[in-house]
């Protein structure tokens, strides 16, 4: 597999940054930035991963399914990441990501049919103070409201 | 360092230092349970279960991990450390699907046998339970997640004990579960040590799953009839049936190990081309026929060619007891008045024992692999060929740090834990050996196993080799199959009878006897030596013991339908000279054992030449062949003996152009290996040596 | 940036810089004290740094409040091996949002306070090992380096002082035990995040089986000014052994909820009444969550107590890391308790068995209490199957789904009878599951 030129140039630094021999280092973050580029987490992207840090599928597969911000299924252009952890949560968090439900039309970890968006309930994003939150692929959202996110979400549909 | 002195549930302990609690316990007996901890693998502390309160520290402590100390309190069965195991069994059977009424590991399950002894009368989980469907990785390894406890034994013996390491984790949590290396299926050794290590029915064979009740079955400790290297396995048997095979108990040379062959290599004995009749030529064609008719037929045919001074040979087996290959020789030697006896050499173990003509000591046991502090492997792809001896190897190097050296044709399971390994091309072994001279020299002292490369004068000089380095030296000369050393031993040799003796008048040889245009009779006693060689004599009468209807047997005249290994008694000896016991576990309609049919030839023909029962042979053997007079309860027991065999030369050229390895992989096993269901059906088969690293 | 309105009652040492113009840029950074402890520390040999580490009563902030200069002090200096340190940003424990603002507003505080401590224990090469979800920190503080690096902050012979030293960010993926450091360190080395066993400790056998100092964000961003301004200003700003001030993130049913640096011992009444506003419409303080979902929850009566380490071990809690987290009287605490014991399931690694199992049987079970499920045999059992993970399991994580559950369900015993006869929720705001 081949990535962009400027994914390639992070993964040559990303590489370098660790001991010598130690490659195998990178292959958490390598698969998320590769995510974000590729959409899911495919077998041949395991096997691409498994190749550039040297170690086998399975150490790759053993890693993908720990950490939740990798995914197998593929996403949604615009994945929207609803925080109903404790601060959220009593700041309507809940209610939020009901509402979410409902706007989109999908339920958590689902992806509309034109696979614009994706959803998901998702832990404490560290947006405590500034509750609830959500964020959308990267981008934090702080204080929403239903009717802020209907408007963050038609402002994309829109844009798309 | 001294021992450190502790007491646990008030009994005074004492341990050497670095001893974990849990291995303290079992010392005076006192078993703390666990899932997780096992034997020889690393800690993983994940089960919980073997959780005991030590005086001073707030919290219970794990047995697993923690070691020794001097006055240190230990309380194993406290009411607050039986609350705890009573919580962690309620914990693991939530999502447990409690489906023992129909699984393979009920009544030898430790979940059970830990529920038993610690758990709660009823369950106060009410929840519904997480499901995964069942999974087959490969014809041998099915996994049903559900059952599964995560001890982690499977991931740990795959990647420690087999250097595989083909299982993992996937996902997290509750979710969490074993995963194969190739996605949805196994790409490995197909072992089954994971199924066999799995303390629950989460990881179950193939061969045996859904098949029977554990204690349906009469567990049968023998020898693994495959390759030479001996391991014990515990056949389970039942109405005259193999259903399992492994070694469960742990005794025998081997513990636990066993590869796919010693596991579920069995089958052959239920092929349906196996032979249960014994056939006779009629107009050209193989018939079956009575015993009476076959033996008379033979019995007949070899008097009137002994009568007018005709000529015999004979090929014996590398698979059939020692009591069958020495009743064999002195068959050919005094029945039929021939030295024309031989089989199909696989090392070069004469020349060996010549080179080592008077040292004592000199030649390894399989223990050794497990304790010498280094090894030197020559000319074999260990993992592949003698699975077990690279058991012990990589045993010996993760438990003792032990220094493995590697001179090979190609790249092998053992470079990776080698200090240093040296790509050699076939026939310049010996010069990369030397090589290696001075870090040799430095070992205190070494190990050499090597193979068919080195053979003739090649071992004379790899013996002055390990004389000049100035260390003990211990060698193994590896050899194919499960009794190929003990038909060295025993004199299927035209020029040496049992012990190495030489003979007078030496006879043909293996390849003398198959270009003998003059041949009269040919007996081949479970051997195929017609597989690649044309046999010369076209009058020749064949005989020809055998399980299958191989390429030899379909030359015969005569085909006698013969036991197998799993149908007999008798011993074998192993690549390193242990002597151990087979123990017949069934019986196979309308076949005989080997020793039985030359025995009733011999009847048939008038001749005595002794007993035929396989303890009075055994009883010869030890008084009449140099090396077998070994300790007789350890062989009757199950254990191994090793052989001292002769100290002293061996006269007879050992022929080095006869000596020739099958080559057998992993997942072939000879002639026998074709009528294995489950070698031929993995995906790996045939597979081939020095293929190095699995994907 | 991200940032709230300061507080008048604010003591800012780590935080001083926010709402300065351009406070990430290395010229704010300069003109406002920054580097001086830099150039001072390596003017001082490696033991006068650790004990000046340690009068300082710095603890950890990550959430154990370990003293950081005993932590500094365990890397053998004599080891041959290189020597690594990894600062943990993977702030993640409900209730905290203070690492983010540090990273984003003064990344080079913490770069200096990196710096410092390479210097004290011998290493040269330091990982910020930032959570997946801050994306935008980890482009900050790759900003922040590139620029130490182009000035000669980083890199071969700092500022002529002879010292080499190396800063990588490292993104993590989407996992809560990476903050607990062992885990953290698998997981920097390309594995799943699964705690290892200790000893040995990361100081002895780290990451990449080397010497391996880790500290949280907060606690390296501390180090500069105790440094620069002496350990016993820092330590005199809070009580004894619990030197210097924390970031305490004020969030829930306040009128000001925001993140505040506030001395260590401050008053739990006055963070909410006074720095925090008081409470949202004039409704009834219920609980407190001290310092992260991890910690015992206090009820109202119990909040009258300064927030230092000891003295929320006296009452049974955690300092934590930070995150207080405050509840009104509408507040159903069954809900709350099954979204902490719902946070800990997903989170549990799954290695041992009594939190894989115990978390996830008690998700499920307090969710079908708070559907209207439960019977009255549940309450009592929601005790004791917490208390039968609670020091039982690998690492702290079943210890942190059990103690907040137990205290729930025995301070609030009567919310749980609320639910009881296939009521559902009494609490108006409670939502409808819709979410497994």
């Amino acid at each position: 597999m081949t990535f962009s030129p400027e994914l390639e140039a992070r993964f040559a630094k990303m590489l370098e940054s660790y001991p010598p021999g130690r490659t195998r280092s990178a292959v958490v973050p390598m698969l998320l930035y590769a995510q974000d580029e590729v959409g899911h987490i495919s077998h041949e992207l395991i096997e691409e991963v498994a190749r550039r840090c040297k170690v086998t599928p399975l150490q790759v597969d053993e890693v993908v399914g720990y950490y939740s911000m990798l995914h197998k299924k593929p996403q949604g252009k615009v994945h929207v990441q609803v925080c109903t952890n404790i601060s959220c949560l009593i700041d309507g968090g809940e209610e939020l990501f009901q509402h979410a439900s409902k706007t989109l039309g999908i339920g958590n970890k689902e992806t509309t049919p034109d696979g614009q968006f994706s959803l998901e309930e998702v832990e404490c994003i560290g947006a405590c103070s500034w509750a609830p939150a959500i964020q959308m692929n990267y981008d934090f959202h702080h204080h929403v409201t239903p009717e802020k996110l209907d408007k963050l979400i038609d402002e994309l549909r829109r844009k798309q | 360092m001294s021992d450190i002195n502790l007491t646990i549930d008030g009994q005074a302990v004492k341990a050497a230092p670095g001893t974990l609690v849990i291995n303290a316990a079992k010392q005076v007996g006192i078993e703390i349970p666990s899932f997780c901890y096992y034997d020889g693998l690393q800690s993983v502390a994940a089960c919980r279960m073997c959780l005991v309160e030590i005086e001073k520290t707030p919290k219970l402590q794990v047995a697993c991990t923690t070691p020794v100390a001097e006055g240190m309190v230990v309380r194993t069965e406290s009411p607050t450390v039986r609350e705890a195991r009573k919580g962690t069994i309620e914990f693991l059977l939530t999502n447990h699907p409690l489906d023992c009424p129909v699984c393979d590991k009920g009544g030898e399950c430790e979940l059970q046998d830990m529920t038993f002894r610690y758990g709660a009368g009823e369950s106060r989980f009410v929840e519904q339970k997480l499901h995964v469907d069942e999974q087959q990785w490969s014809p041998v390894v099915f996994f049903d997640a559900p059952r599964c406890i995560l001890c982690y034994r499977c991931v740990r013996v795959c990647d420690e004990g087999m250097g595989v390491n083909a299982l993992g984790v996937i996902n997290r949590g509750a979710h969490a579960e074993i995963a194969p290396n190739h996605f949805d299926h196994l790409e490995c050794d197909e072992c089954g040590m994971c199924i066999d290590i799995c303390p629950v029915g989460a990881l179950t064979s193939g061969m045996y799953r859904y098949k029977t009740r554990p204690w349906e079955m009469h567990h049968v400790g023998t020898i693994c009839t495959h390759c030479s290297n001996g391991c014990k396995t515990t056949l389970g048997v039942r109405n005259n049936q193999i259903i399992r095979g492994n070694n469960r108990d742990q005794s025998g040379i081997n513990g636990e190990f066993l590869c796919i062959k010693g596991r579920y290599a069995f089958d052959f004995v239920h092929s349906p081309e196996r032979l249960q009749s014994p056939m006779l030529r009629k107009n050209g064609a193989l018939e079956p026929v009575s015993w009476a008719e076959a033996l008379s037929a033979v019995a007949q045919k070899l008097k009137e060619v002994k009568a007018r001074g005709g000529k015999f040979a004979v090929i014996g087996s590398n698979h059939t007891t020692n009591e069958e290959n020495y009743y064999l020789q002195k068959f050919a030697r005094e029945a039929l008045g021939t030295a024309s006896i031989d089989h199909h050499r696989t090392g070069d173990v004469p020349t060996l024992l010549d080179a080592l003509s008077g040292k004592t000591g000199a030649l390894a046991t399989t223990d050794d692999l497990y304790n010498r502090k280094a090894i030197l492997v020559i000319g074999s792809d260990l993992s592949q060929q003698h699975p077990f001896l690279a058991f012990q190897i990589r045993a010996n190097y993760r438990h003792h740090n032990a220094h493995i050296y590697t001179v090979t044709a190609g790249p092998v399971r053992e470079q990776k834990q080698a200090v240093r390994s040296i790509m050699t091309i076939p026939g310049q072994e010996l010069e990369d050996v030397e090589s290696l001279r001075d870090q040799l020299k430095a070992e205190p002292e070494l190990v050499i196993v090597f193979g068919d490369a080195i053979k003739g004068d090649g071992v004379h000089k790899l013996v002055a080799f390990g004389d000049s380095l100035g260390i003990p030296v211990k060698y193994v000369c590896l050899v194919d199959y499960s009794n190929s050393r003990g038909a060295s031993d025993m004199g299927l040799s035209p020029r040496l009878g049992p012990g190495y003796r030489p003979v007078s008048e030496p006879g043909l040889a293996y390849d003398e006897i198959l270009a003998a245009a003059d041949l009269d009779v040919f007996w081949v006693v479970g051997a195929n030596p017609l597989k690649q060689n044309a046999l010369a004599s076209e009058k020749a009468f064949v005989v020809v013991n055998e399980m299958f209807l191989t390429e030899t047997a379909l030359r015969a005249d005569v085909v006698f339908p013969a036991a197998s290994a799993y149908e007999k008694n008798g011993t074998v000896t192993n690549v390193c000279g242990e002597v151990q016991r087979l123990k017949a576990g069934l019986q196979v309609m309308g076949t005989k054992p080997d020793l039985e049919i030359i025995g009733l030839v011999s009847k048939e023909m008038g001749i005595n030449i002794g007993i035929w029962t396989h303890d009075k042979v055994f009883d010869e053997i030890r008084t009449s062949v140099h090396g077998y007079n070994i300790p007789l309860p350890i062989v009757a027991s199950g254990g191994a003996a090793q052989t001292t065999p002769v100290n002293g030369h061996v006269p007879a050229s050992s022929r080095p152009d006869l000596i020739q390895s099958s080559r057998d992989t992993l997942f072939t096993s000879g002639s026998l290996g074709r009528y294995s269901k489950t070698l031929s059906s993995v995906l790996e088969a045939p597979g081939g040596l020095y293929s190095g690293e699995r994907p | 940036m991200l940032y709230n309105d300061p507080h008048p009652l604010e003591v800012k040492i780590v935080t001083k810089r926010f709402g300065l113009p351009n406070s990430a840029s290395l010229d704010t950074y300069l003109a406002t004290d920054g580097f001086k402890a830099f150039f001072k520390a390596m003017e001082m040999t490696p033991e006068q740094i650790i004990e000046e580490v340690k009068l300082s009563a710095l603890r950890g902030r990550g959430g154990a409040g370990f003293p950081a200069g005993l932590k500094w002090s365990f890397v053998p200096r004599n080891s041959p091996l290189p020597k690594y340190v990894i600062i943990n940003a993977d702030e993640s424990e409900p209730g905290t949002c203070k690492d983010r603002l540090l990273m984003e507003n003064d990344p080079h505080q913490l770069l200096e306070g990196i710096l410092i401590a390479g210097r004290a224990i011998g290493a040269h090469k330091g990982y910020i090992y930032i959570r997946g979800e801050y994306r935008y920190l980890i482009e900050a503080m790759d900003r922040a380096i590139s620029e130490a690096y182009a000035r000669g902050y980083l890199g071969k012979n700092i500022q002529d002082t002879g010292f080499d030293f190396d800063i990588y960010t490292h993104s993590g993926a989407g996992a809560y035990e990476c903050g607990e450091e062992t885990a953290l360190l698998d997981s920097i080395e390309g594995k799943r995040g699964i705690p290892r066993m200790k000893p040995p400790f990361p100081a002895v056998v780290g990451a990449w089986q080397a010497p391996t100092l880790i500290n949280n964000v907060e606690t390296l961003s501390a180090v500069p000014a105790i440094i620069r301004d002496g350990a016993a200003a820092f330590a005199a700003l809070g009580p004894p052994k619990n030197g210097g001030t924390r970031m305490i993130c004020l969030s829930g049913h306040i009128n000001k909820p925001g993140v505040y640096e506030l001395p260590v011992g401050f008053n739990l009444l006055r963070m909410i009444y006074e720095v925090g506003g008081g409470m949202r419409n004039g409704k009834k303080l219920k609980a407190v969550v001290p310092g992260g979902s991890s910690c015992p929850l206090l009820k109202a009566e119990e909040c009258d107590i300064p927030m230092d380490f000891d003295t929320l071990a006296k009452v049974k809690s955690m300092l934590g890391s930070g995150g207080t987290v405050v509840l009104d009287e509408d507040t159903c605490m069954v809900r709350f308790a099954l979204r902490i014991m719902k946070f800990y399931a997903h989170e549990s690694c799954g290695w041992c068995i009594p939190c894989r199992e115990g978390t996830t049987w008690l998700k499920k079970m307090l969710q079908r209490f708070h559907d209207g499920g439960g019977q009255k045999s549940d309450i009592p059992l929601i005790g004791e199957l917490s208390k039968n993970m609670l020091g039982r399991t690998f690492c702290a994580l079943g210890d942190a789904a059990a103690m907040p559950t137990i205290s729930i369900v025995e301070k609030f015993p009567e919310d749980f009878e609320a639910h009881l006869n296939g009521r559902p929720c009494p609490y108006a705001h409670a939502a409808e599951p819709v979410f497994a």
